[in-house]
């Protein structure tokens, strides 16, 4: 019971901080603090269209946030996410310009192929780690710009547009490939797809025995070792799993959302769902809420550049100080909870 | 081809400062993973400094203490709070990458100050070496001191003896009486100083000027680099300028149509030889070959310090 009022009592206070924090800066760059956070509301889901928008940013968000939070109750530090969300894109940008079939398979095979190229990178991650040791975050970090080189080279090279090279992206794919939408932007399937993943991911980790094993070999893998579970087999589902719902978020971020391969498909997802994840204190149930508020503050806050003339960096900066705030916070009680401990122990 | 090796000393001066800043960070046992956004942070309140006051040298404290005000706030949540080192340095990276572009956004396109030119007299007149390395300014100079005095430090010293202790075995490096995290607070905020200083390098001299993203990825390289060159100072220089080497070459083969993909795919070479270097470490025919002839081994790679990322409780 006490943790639980600590753990909100934390949230609160970080959230008050990072409030102050915002408005401070707002204040400093001579914009009024509340008329900022009515135009990034406003911008977010103030209409339709802007619903839309955000709702198709929250997709790719939050099937790779779901996905971290396998990886990190596995204890794997999926740094690499990025460039799995790549990889998905890539691969579904594969179907989508080669496989000519009417559009229902197009699309299936498209989002398929974006699963199994997120789920590849994913997994060499995985074995690069089990199998070689390279610690998965530098591992990762490197297959992020492996993946990244990857779509420039793509974008400009084989890929490119008839006749010019140029960065702002390939040809549009043809229209068979592109996600079916209700009104100009929102495609269903793709709401539905990331609703499916957190629901998936909530129930892996709190009713499946792999879930509870994955855990297990995260919290102390020498001792899961011990009592007989094949760690390397759970470090490398974890990362499989993790690639998989990343891809997806590429390939629904290509053939639902840019409809072409552009060099920036990622959209910095991949890093952002850490944050994501982070803040959510890695639990698959907080993910969508979480999620949502962070593509209002990044879909809303592009409002403040328009309007009022203020970079549309604000809402990165909103983003880290949340989640840099609630870390801190969250340690600073922990470690007053540790010396209370500890004195009661001496009496 | 005198004045291209001098392009690329220089081109690699800004990753000395910070791959020397990380080494000395990680080989006292903290990973400062923020490099990526402190360089950009540190790089626009350079840039913004100088040109507020015109002065290359505030710019360069500037510069310096942002980056190791981020360095003590890892240290810090690490330390005292027993945080996951990696993840407040991953959120102090995106971050201080946001912060940059919307404080700096006043300073986009505006012209500064130059680091000035100085040619070392006498020096710089000696043939070849004179261009390669004497004819630059102090920025560059810089670098040769902190790429130096990183290794003298590191290896010919008493207190670079006890930095690799607390990096390597801290509880032994604390039962010789050694204040472990009061050292790694130290050298963490004196790497993130170093790192600092790759900023202004940056903004000042390398890539003149200040516009959103101006150092991008040149931090996760800087990572890179460091574990390439197995936390050994002359290796990681090594690979610095292996890199502005890369560099160099990728923009000279840029206006030729048919190499385009090439001079996209060398600026992430770094990482490839990264995941590499980390591979071959761990594999058995290298373990038995270093084994055998130790100093290829020490050439090749090497292993990370033991205590790396560990907090250390005196308990």
């Amino acid at each position: 019971m006490r943790a639980a009022w600590n753990r909100a009592g934390s949230k609160t206070i970080a959230v008050a901080l990072a409030v102050l924090v915002t408005a401070a800066l707002l204040l400093a760059s001579g914009a009024s603090p509340i008329e900022s956070f009515r135009l990034i509301w406003q911008g977010s889901v103030g209409s339709g269209p802007k619903a839309a928008d955000t709702l198709m940013a929250w997709v790719p968000l939050v099937l790779a946030a779901s996905g971290l939070v396998v990886t990190f109750a596995a204890g794997l530090w999926n740094i690499g996410v990025e460039g799995q969300v790549v990889m998905g894109a890539i691969a579904a940008s594969w179907v989508a310009r080669e496989f000519h079939a009417p559009s229902a398979a197009v699309i299936t095979v498209a989002l398929i192929a974006g699963i199994i190229g997120g789920l590849l990178w994913g997994l060499f991650a995985g074995v690069l780690r089990v199998y070689g040791k390279v610690n998965e975050i530098f591992g990762g970090l490197g297959l992020d710009f492996v993946a990244t080189g990857l779509v420039v080279y793509l974008v400009i090279g084989p890929w490119k547009r008839a006749g010019i090279a140029s960065t702002s992206g390939t040809d549009p794919f043809p229209k068979e490939a592109w996600l079916p939408t209700v009104g100009d932007k929102l495609a269903p399937i793709a709401i539905v797809l990331a609703v499916l993943a957190v629901i998936a991911v909530y129930f892996l980790m709190r009713g499946t025995f792999f879930g509870l094993r994955l855990k297990a070999v995260g919290a102390n893998p020498a001792s899961a070792y011990i009592i007989g579970l094949s760690t390397s087999r759970y470090l490398l589902s974890a990362m499989a799993i993790c690639g998989g719902l990343a891809g997806l978020g590429g390939a629904v971020q290509a053939i639902g959302f840019q409809h072409k391969l552009v060099p920036a498909i990622s959209g910095g997802y991949g890093f952002l769902a850490i944050l994501v994840v982070l803040l959510a204190g890695f639990r698959a149930s907080l993910i969508a809420p979480i999620a949502f508020f962070f593509v209002m503050i990044s879909v809303g806050g592009t409002q403040l550049s328009l309007r009022l003339g203020l970079n549309s960096s604000l809402g990165g900066v909103v983003q880290g100080t949340l989640v840099l705030l609630t870390v801190l916070v969250g340690g600073w009680q922990v470690r007053r909870a540790r010396q209370r401990v500890r004195l009661e122990a001496e009496g | 081809m005198d004045d291209t090796i001098a392009t690329i000393i220089a081109a690699a001066a800004p990753l000395i400062y910070a791959t020397m800043g990380e080494t000395i960070a990680e080989k006292a046992g903290v990973i400062n993973l923020s490099l990526d956004g402190s360089i950009m942070l540190s790089a626009m309140a350079g840039f913004a400094l100088t040109y507020i006051t015109g002065s290359v040298i505030v710019g360069f404290l500037a510069a310096t203490a942002v980056s190791a005000v981020i360095a003590a706030l890892i240290a810090f949540a690490s330390i005292e709070l027993k945080l996951n080192q990696i993840a407040v340095g991953f959120v102090l990276t995106l971050l201080a990458t946001k912060l940059s572009s919307f404080l700096g956004t006043a300073y986009v396109g505006v012209k500064g100050t130059h680091v000035p030119h100085l040619a070392i007299p006498g020096l710089s007149d000696m043939p070849f070496v004179g261009t390669v390395l004497f004819n630059h300014n102090l920025s560059v100079y810089g670098s040769y001191v902190v790429l130096i005095g990183t290794y003298l430090f590191l290896y010919r010293t008493r207190r670079g003896l006890e930095l690799q202790g607390i990096g390597e075995r801290p509880e032994a490096a604390f039962a010789r009486g050694i204040a472990v995290n009061r050292l790694r607070y130290i050298y963490t905020v004196i790497g993130g100083a170093l790192v600092g200083l790759a900023g202004a390098a940056y903004s000042l001299d390398v890539k003149f000027g200040w516009r959103e993203n101006l150092t991008l990825n040149f931090g996760w390289i800087a990572l890179a680099i460091v574990i390439f060159g197995g936390w050994h100072p002359v290796r990681v220089a090594f690979g610095c300028y292996l890199f502005g080497t890369l560099q160099v070459v990728a923009l000279k083969l840029q206006p030729v149509e048919a190499l385009q993909g090439v001079s996209q795919i060398l600026p992430i070479m770094p990482f490839v030889l990264m995941i590499f270097t980390l591979l071959i470490v761990y594999l058995d025919w290298f373990r038995r070959f270093g084994d055998r002839h130790p100093a290829w081994r020490r050439l090749l790679a090497s292993d990370p310090p033991a205590g790396i990322g560990r907090v250390f409780e005196r308990e």
